[in-house]
């Protein structure tokens, strides 16, 4: 299938005040995959995420997605496939109810009344708040918050989600939960993220950025236990890889 | 537009468009009706002359039946209005002050022209402050935007006003952050002046621009197209109708008949 | 200076709510025709802001009190007249609602002159005419600090004269003025600071978030017709509303008498107030034009009196007690009528 695919080639951006935040990016994402993508802050992990779907449209460079190059004329259809999650859910839930958030998508899509709440229900149901629907998005909790912006984007049935930062700012339990609920996708997942306990949990692939440049591709276990890789990104290995802090047991090196 | 307790003023909208998510026969009742029988019930009280008292009574029924049968309780609607009555008393009270002509007595107490119009003041204040919170406590300020919308209010102006709605709360917290912050940090009146304040707002006001950029994004990722389309759709029902209807017979027989003033003749008759 | 439904009559509330309706349909249209959308949410979040903003206050060097930003001035610079006149609608929709600051009646005044003064006057004319493209920054504060003390002159005139057409308060026309005027002068300086501040802060750190609207000329001179129009329109609507008003409440166009719109930005010393009314009084007692009524003359006064208690013939020394027996009656039957229901719906539900 291949509008599932993601293409970014010599991918560059250039912010306007001067700030190179992308240099040369090559990745070739394809159907069903789920990568992560971590790297210290200011690396570009953001920036990147915002090309995926059109939020920015690189200096030089090109991202296709499935047959297309973005452009203009392709947005609305790459909308329509890319999912983007992003990391403050406040920004994304801006309707007055939960129902009309999720709604939101589908209305624009110009999707009949009957499947547009088709559609609500069944995101809701996926991600396990179909009880909040007519709640208002500014009385929920922080973990409803971000399972509701995940529904907003699964009601659009997108077949590629962007994750910014999915675990940022949860309790461990919706942390979990979350995970649990990414596993279960069967979409082809892109998500930035710090967690990268998270990130060996979800996801098989990992790109690495540093300073706006790809630094590494490969298998995420891989990767996750080269520390001095990790280290010269501003990372470090998973805690779960690390070994125990009180008995020492399972060190690697 | 400044806020004489921000804070306050918050925590009770906040907790007072809370009970707008209960149901209720009130609540049930099509936005536009509640709307338009909200703004008749204030014309009609606002309408009587400065020194009428006691035929502005029987308006308390509108927010006392409202109140009954919605089952918003009483007590965060009457803590408002004490909240927001510094202000009718400060407005009032010129009034004893200027006029001072009796005008009746009751007893041997003889009353100005001056306190009667002070009283009406605060009646006339509670009644219509009363009206408005409770149309928003048993409909929701979300629903009564949409309500607007629908009732030919420009869908701009609509949809960035659910949109200021939305992102109150928020930046409220942002703001409430940020003065803690800088109260921990500031002593006495060092570190409160002009200076510092112009950059925590100007600091503040950068981020919501990026906020701003942000939701654009978000909306524009879900097609937004510069309008807000709501799930729900509005049936205006004859009973809708009827609310309406109601209401405003009763406006209208209050405004033209002083029924207090009858009653207490009534009985004055009958006592003798 | 929110005025209150409790102190408007219902021909001075109509009327300036078809004034400010057809600026803000005029403004509507505009913002949805001229600018791309990404501008209404912009619009709603800056409104959100304002709120915000309004909860960080600053301490006024040698006065003991604080201040905090009005907004007004800042929206119209970050937006123009026609954006700015509507986020300031919001705002003030929001305040009316739920803060019972200004009610629904007396909305259409608030936005008026909480709105339009600043949007229409203050920026197009007074901050665009004097600061240019704004890049002076010497020039660019004097043209904020001139901006938001007309504006607020303006506002606070318009206060004075919506509360006098409507006759529920009793302060003089002339003392009213004397009070509001200062203050507002006061507030409009602070105001002026203030949002010269913030400005020279986001110009340094992020131009373009300025110069945008700065350069566009956003004055409204070819569109100014449409306002003149609309202004026209409801003005004549006003004039027809409060004339018809005032044949069936003769003395609800009581000019001499004011109204006061309330406790204000900065406060005045609530400690003598008296004082300074009767000095006020004094001074204004000299001012012939105004109908004012010096204690020491009751004469006229009174007579003046017996002429309102004739157009109210409810007030008579006979009646009262039958009002208030009346009264206390119907204020028992109406919650009386509460109680019912609401045992009743509890047992329904």
């Amino acid at each position: 299938m291949s509008h599932h695919l993601v293409i970014a080639q010599n991918l560059c951006y250039v912010y306007p005040d001067g700030t190179r935040a992308l240099d040369g990016i090559h990745f070739r994402i394809t159907h069903g995959e789920s990568v992560a993508v971590i790297g210290g802050n200011g690396a570009g992990k953001s920036t990147l995420l915002m090309h995926l779907n059109g939020c920015l449209v690189s200096v030089s460079g090109s991202v296709r997605v499935g047959d297309f190059p973005i452009t203009t004329k392709t947005l609305p259809h790459v909308r329509e496939t890319v999912g983007m999650v992003f990391q403050d859910p406040d920004d994304q839930l801006f309707m007055p109810t939960v129902e009309d958030d999720v709604a939101f998508g589908p209305i624009n899509l110009g999707l009949p009344p009957e499947e547009v709440s088709a559609r609500v229900d069944e995101a809701l149901r996926t991600v396990g708040a179909l009880h909040l629907k007519r709640r208002p998005p500014y009385r929920l909790s922080g973990g409803e918050k971000r399972a509701i912006a995940i529904a907003t984007v699964l009601a659009m049935s997108p077949s590629i989600l962007v994750m910014d930062e999915p675990t940022s700012n949860l309790d461990p339990l919706a942390r979990r939960q979350l995970i649990a609920l990414l596993k279960r996708f069967d979409h082809t997942l892109i998500i930035a993220t710090h967690d990268l306990d998270m990130a060996l949990d979800v996801c098989k692939r990992t790109l690495i950025l540093k300073n706006g440049k790809l630094v590494a591709d490969g298998p995420t276990e891989e990767l996750l236990r080269n520390r001095s890789l990790l280290e010269d990104c501003r990372l470090e290995m998973p805690l779960r890889l690390q070994g125990c802090p009180v008995c020492g047991s399972g060190k690697e090196d | 537009m400044t806020m004489p307790n921000p804070h306050a003023a918050l925590f009770d909208l906040n907790r007072i468009e809370s009970f707008a998510d209960r149901d209720s026969p009130i609540h049930r009742i099509d936005p536009r009706a509640k709307l338009i029988v909200t703004m008749l019930f204030i014309v009609s009280v606002v309408s009587y002359g400065k020194y009428e008292v006691s035929a502005l009574l029987p308006f308390v029924l509108y927010p006392v039946v409202t109140t009954a049968l919605s089952g918003v309780p009483a007590g965060p609607i009457l803590t408002r209005l004490v909240w927001a009555a510094p202000f009718a008393f400060f407005m009032g009270i010129f009034n004893p002050v200027f006029d001072r002509t009796t005008v009746t007595h009751i007893g041997t107490l003889a009353i100005s022209g001056g306190w009667v119009s002070f009283v009406s003041i605060l009646i006339r204040f509670s009644l219509t402050v009363s009206a408005a919170l409770l149309l928003i406590a048993t409909t929701g300020f979300m629903t009564v935007c949409d309500a607007l919308g629908r009732m030919g209010l420009p869908r701009a102006f609509v949809t960035q006003l659910m949109v200021l709605f939305r992102y109150l709360f928020v930046l409220a917290e942002e703001a409430g952050r940020m003065t803690r912050a800088r109260n921990l940090r500031t002593f006495q009146k060092r570190g409160q002046g002009i200076r510092v304040f112009s950059f925590m707002i100007g600091h503040l006001l950068l981020r919501t621009i990026d906020r701003a950029t942000r939701i654009h994004l978000a909306m524009c990722c879900r097609g937004f197209n510069g309008m807000f389309a709501r799930v729900q759709d509005l049936r205006f029902r004859s009973v809708d109708a009827a609310f309406i209807a109601g209401w405003s017979a009763l406006f209208l027989l209050f405004r033209s008949v002083d029924i207090p003033r009858w009653i207490g003749r009534f009985v004055e008759t009958a006592g003798r | 200076m929110h005025m209150a439904d409790a102190l408007i009559s219902p021909a001075v509330g109509a009327g300036m709510w078809a004034v400010t309706a057809s600026i803000a349909a005029y403004s509507a249209r505009n913002v949805t025709r001229h600018v791309e959308d990404s501008r209404v949410p912009l619009m709603g979040v800056l409104g959100a802001f304002v709120f915000a903003a309004q909860m960080i206050n600053f301490s006024i060097p040698a006065t003991g009190s604080s201040g905090h930003l009005g907004g007004g001035m800042l929206l119209a610079i970050l937006l123009g007249p026609q954006a700015a006149f509507l986020v300031i609608a919001s705002i003030l929709v929001v305040q009316a609602l739920f803060f019972a600051d200004g009610g629904l009646l007396a909305l259409g005044c608030n936005i008026f002159n909480m709105g339009f003064f600043p949007a229409f006057i203050g920026y197009p004319w007074i901050y665009k005419t004097m600061a240019g493209d704004g890049s002076n920054a010497t020039k660019r504060f004097w043209a904020i600090l001139v901006a938001a003390v007309v504006s607020l002159q303006l506002g606070a005139f318009a206060v004075v004269l919506e509360t006098t057409a409507s006759g529920i308060s009793e302060l003089p026309f002339g003392t009213f003025v004397l009070l509001m005027q200062p203050i507002h002068l006061a507030i409009g300086i602070v105001e002026g600071i203030a949002t010269a501040a913030v400005v020279a802060i986001v110009w340094k750190a992020r131009p373009e978030i300025v110069v945008g609207t700065s350069t566009a000329d956003l004055r409204p001179t070819g569109n100014l017709k449409p306002v003149l129009v609309g202004l026209g329109v409801a003005a004549v609507l006003t004039a027809g509303v409060v004339s018809w008003f005032a044949s069936s409440h003769p003395d609800g166009l009581e000019w001499s008498i004011a109204g006061v719109t309330g406790k204000e930005e900065l406060e005045a010393p609530e400690t003598g107030v008296h004082g300074v009314f009767s000095h006020i009084q004094r001074w204004t007692a000299f001012m012939p034009d105004y109908n004012f009524k010096p204690e020491a003359e009751a004469a006229p006064a009174a007579n003046k009196e017996k002429a309102e208690e004739a157009t109210w013939p409810a007030i008579e020394p006979g009646t009262s007690l039958a009002g208030i027996i009346g009264s206390i009656i119907t204020l028992m039957v109406a919650l009386g009528i509460g109680y019912v229901l609401r045992i009743w719906s509890r047992k329904t539900t």
